[in-house]
């Protein structure tokens, strides 16, 4: 039976019986899903909870269930990006979020699902097939981080690790309503995570409620000299968990509300921004004029990486392969087989725009928009300390409804990928129902000042009751 | 007299240095100790491309690949950026080599050489770092190869790729250049040139101002002067039948001493070149004054030194600071005896025992070659016997000392000498006669006897001058 117990609660009942009781349900609960969220299940977590009971352990998340993203490297626990081509693949080692995890006491239960290398916004290309939202299950969980939302969503693991490259964590919070974290570029070290696009991506996590949220970024944020371009600052996030909104600025984009919103989350994301003003802070619209290129630039970019990032799948050292009689051959067969069509199409698109004679139309010129963009949140941000808007301009839709309209597909990334062109953080929190399915409110900050919107979804949730609506399927 | 060029070759070269002296892999922490050990044990997931690993740059690199900027003369960029060359190849783990592109490190700068006709300037257009692919390992010849193994522990070294302006005009100028350069790079003290794979060379040659033609697969210095030749004459002969020279790779046979077509300008690869997003731009000129500091004195300024200190020609000067090993070994054998003396017997003695023996400096110690030289110019024994002792301390060991002692090679005393020539003259009267009478063979023969007589321990060019003085009286 689903429960979603938060962190504190879980710990309580940690105190009250054991680690490996808590495990053993939450097990027992992913054991009876219908949603396809966990890709695989560790054979390791109920050893894991036992040592916790037996020699017991400090850290703040000790005996606190857990489920990670396929494209987490996790030591002996299968990490295959949800796609063939990763088929077999064990990572001889931990990501740095896993070690930190691991060292928190936290029990890593499972592996879930995603769009194959994180391209989607769906969870429809992975090669386990479609996660489905617990709220309706014809409907998509969102994407990429689909998996990671929906398990979370069903009660079937309290916290989870997603990542978002251009809102693979927010999207499918917001369809599955549960509150998810893009951080600020740097915030969390990408050791381990497998790359899609490496300039725009971020590790986040997901739970059903900030508190929970700010729990898991004292554990997984902080300097790590394996990653570059990670940021030494230190930051404690559970600071921010305080009810005051008072005097808080908050711009809202224009821009956001643009063509093809839904009328009801338009008004659920109103509604919530007047509740604000309720609370006691006040609201100016601002103009972002280069999002309506935003999406264009960041399709570009993120597919140029990516043609270069999945070039190492070759079969040649680790995953899938299919011989061949000579070495390129083998290689071609492998990525022809091994990848799927979403994936050979970013890689294509990718590839092209990074050709010579289209590189500086396409690539280059993409870059430059990336840095109008960035321009723009620098501007915006000056005057207020939050912008707000909708996460995703409509609701969940129907499984199969866009599978084979990639453009369309691309179209609904509208809201959240500006946000990782610019690098800046990200929260979206539940914010009511539209036809009966979950909107998320997304509240972006300044580079780093997570704690400034942790403060405000902090805020909102303690004065609302969105958060703790459950899905009726499950439920 | 200058150097006509009489068949307008213009060769440049681009040579990958291995900088094998670094502890760690340019972007990660494995060992660069790998010449002696097993396949894949110097790997990690960094330097094996598996999924999710980052690189990280190794800071010692870079400031080795500022000092080798710096003691080429070229410019240090004030910000430099890696990025990505994309390619296909079982032996590059990532699928694509990580490389420095509009922003390498070093910028223009020259190297002189000895040329043609004296001095010659040959211009450096850049240098970078990149990192090194693994190594395919085929089982049996590349065509009836059943497998192909791949050792990854040379991926991830460190390289430095030095770019040459097409200013050499012959394959004697490039070999001139390749040898400056490995003598920079071992005075910098960031390479070993004999290990394995240190210095690789790829070769740009065109003849009569035409199109260049990329030489790849030179594995030796020797190797880039026989493709070098071999190749301006078969663009000579193709000229000469009336063929046209156009852009294209070719690849160096070192077996037949042959380049053999293997992709023509339309064949070329499009690397698809962008910034490595997982680096980020390094600013580098704040490290320059520092690095400054740890140069060493180079080959030119000690060469100059060396003719003014010690008072030594050109040619000893150049020979002594070609090594900086051969250079410093030098400069303490001078502290003790006459430094001319010291570069006569360093240089073109003992360097020429060592040559012969495949051998470096380090097979001497300076005390000995001190001795040898102080019983040569004390009149203790002849210019022969110190040779000799050399090559008795290289083949079987032993002191000099004890060599003269067992061997008896100390000098015999003049009365000695003097006795043996008034007995040689006495006793041969003949060959007086002949001598006096104008056959000048005969003055060998006297000497000889002389020799004889004193069981070789006298220097032959006394004997004769003492044999002349007497005949004379």
């Amino acid at each position: 039976m689903a429960t979603w117990t938060d962190i504190s609660g879980i710990r309580q009942k940690i105190a009250d019986s054991s680690a490996e009781e808590i495990t053993a349900s939450y097990i027992e609960t992913i054991g009876k899903s219908k949603i396809n969220g966990f890709t695989t299940l560790s054979e390791e977590a109920i050893n894991v909870a036992r040592e916790i009971d037996a020699n017991g352990h400090g850290g703040p998340l000790a005996g606190v269930p857990i489920a990670i993203k396929e494209n987490i490297s996790t030591k002996g626990l299968s990490t295959t990006c949800s796609s063939k081509i990763l088929q077999g693949y064990v990572p001889p080692y931990d990501a740095h979020v896993i070690e930190k995890l691991k060292a928190a006491g936290a029990v890593i239960l499972g592996k879930t699902n995603m769009d194959e290398f994180a391209m989607g916004t769906s969870t429809e290309s992975s090669y386990y097939g479609p996660t489905f939202n617990p709220w309706d299950m014809d409907r998509v969980p969102g994407g990429s981080s689909g998996g990671s939302a929906a398990v979370v969503a069903a009660g079937e693991v309290p916290v989870s690790l997603g990542s978002d490259t251009g809102g693979s964590v927010r999207c499918p919070a917001a369809y599955c309503g549960v509150v998810g974290l893009k951080p600020t570029y740097g915030c969390i070290s990408r050791y381990g995570l497998i790359s899609y696009a490496n300039s725009l991506e971020q590790i986040g996590p997901l739970a059903t409620n900030v508190a929970d949220i700010a729990t898991i970024m004292d554990v997984v944020a902080g300097y790590d000299n394996r990653d570059s371009t990670s940021i030494n600052r230190e930051n404690t996030y559970s600071d921010a968990l305080k009810d005051d909104v008072k005097g808080m600025k908050i711009g809202v984009p224009e821009e956001y509300f643009g063509e093809g919103i839904d009328e009801k989350v338009e008004k659920a994301v109103w509604d919530s921004i007047a509740k604000f003003e309720d609370m006691g802070a006040t609201y100016e619209k601002v103009s972002m004029p280069h999002t309506k290129y935003a999406l264009a630039s960041y399709y570009i970019i993120a597919m140029s990486e990516a043609s270069s990032n999945l070039a190492r799948f070759d079969g040649t050292r680790y995953g899938y392969r299919v011989d061949g009689d000579n070495w390129h051959v083998m290689a071609s067969k492998t990525r022809a087989e091994g990848f799927g069509d979403e994936v050979k199409r970013r890689i294509l698109l990718g590839t092209y725009a990074l050709s010579a004679g289209y590189h500086d139309k396409y690539y280059l010129k993409a870059l430059k928009v990336r840095t109008l963009v960035k321009q723009d949140f620098d501007k915006a941000l000056a005057n207020v300390d939050v912008l707000m808007g909708p996460t995703m301009p409509a609701p969940a839709f129907k499984i199969g409804e866009k599978i084979d309209d990639p453009l369309s597909l691309y179209l609904a990334d509208v809201n959240t990928v500006p946000i990782n062109l610019a690098g800046v953080p990200s929260i979206s929190v539940p914010c009511g129902l539209a036809d009966g399915m979950p909107v998320g409110l997304q509240i972006i900050g300044k580079h780093f000042d997570e704690n400034t919107i942790i403060k405000a979804a902090y805020s909102f949730e303690q004065n609302t009751d969105h958060h703790t609506r459950r899905p009726p399927e499950v439920a | 007299m200058v150097y006509e060029n009489p068949d307008g070759v213009r060769i440049g070269l681009e040579v990958h240095v291995q900088l094998n002296k670094l502890n760690t892999k340019l972007f990660c922490g494995c060992s660069t100790k790998y010449h002696d050990s097993e396949p894949n044990t110097h790997v990690c997931p960094v330097c094996l491309g598996l999924p999710g690993s980052l690189p990280v740059i190794n800071e010692k690199a870079v400031e080795y690949a500022i000092k080798i900027g710096l003691a080429l003369n070229c410019s240090i960029v004030e910000q430099t950026q890696f990025h990505r060359k994309n390619y296909y190849y079982p032996d590059l783990p990532k699928g694509f080599q990580t490389t420095q592109y509009d922003f390498p490190i070093a910028g223009e700068g020259k190297i002189i050489i000895e040329g043609e006709d004296g001095e010659h300037v040959v211009g450096i257009t850049r240098a970078h770092m990149e990192e090194d692919p693994g190594r395919l390992q085929h089982m049996g010849s590349i065509d009836k190869s059943k497998g192909t193994l791949i050792n990854y522990n040379r991926s991830g070294m460190t390289l430095i790729e030095i770019v040459s302006e097409p200013d050499m005009r012959s394959p004697k100028e490039a070999r001139r250049y390749l040898d400056k350069l490995r003598s920079i790079l071992d005075y910098l003290d960031v390479f070993d040139g004999d290990l394995e794979g240190a210095m690789r060379v790829d070769a740009n040659v065109s003849v009569h101002w035409g199109d260049r033609v990329e030489v790849k697969n030179i594995s030796s210095f020797k190797g880039a002067e026989r493709a070098l030749l071999y190749e301006i004459m078969r663009q000579k002969n193709h000229i000469r039948r009336g063929g046209e020279i156009t852009m294209e790779t070719r690849h160096f046979d070192e077996a037949r001493g042959v380049t053999i077509s293997m992709r023509t300008k339309e064949e070329e690869h499009d690397y698809r070149y962008f910034p490595e997003p997982d680096l980020v731009p390094l600013r580098v000129a704040d490290r320059v004054p520092k690095v400054r500091e740890t140069l060493p004195e180079l080959p030119d300024a000690k060469r100059e030194r060396f003719m003014e200190q010690y008072g030594l020609g050109e040619t000893h000067a150049r020979a002594l600071t070609t090594e900086i090993k051969v250079a410093n070994f030098f400069e303490e054998v001078a502290e003790k005896v006459d430094p001319k003396d010291a570069a006569v017997w360093v240089s073109d003695i003992l360097k020429g025992e060592l040559n012969y023996r495949e051998l470096s400096i380090d097979a001497f110690t300076v005390e000995d070659i001190v001795a040898v030289v102080e019983l040569v110019t004390g009149n203790k024994v002849t210019e022969q016997s110190g040779v000799e002792i050399i090559r008795t301390v290289l083949d079987d060991g032993g002191k000099p000392q004890d060599i003269v002692e067992k061997k008896g090679l100390l000098k015999v005393e003049d009365d000695i000498v003097a006795t043996a020539v008034e007995e040689a003259i006495a006793e041969n009267p003949e060959a007086v006669a002949d001598y006096l009478g104008g056959k000048e063979k005969s003055l060998n023969f006297i000497v000889g006897k002389v020799m004889q007589k004193t069981k070789g321990r006298a220097d032959a060019r006394e004997a004769r001058e003492k044999v002349l003085a007497k005949l004379k009286e």
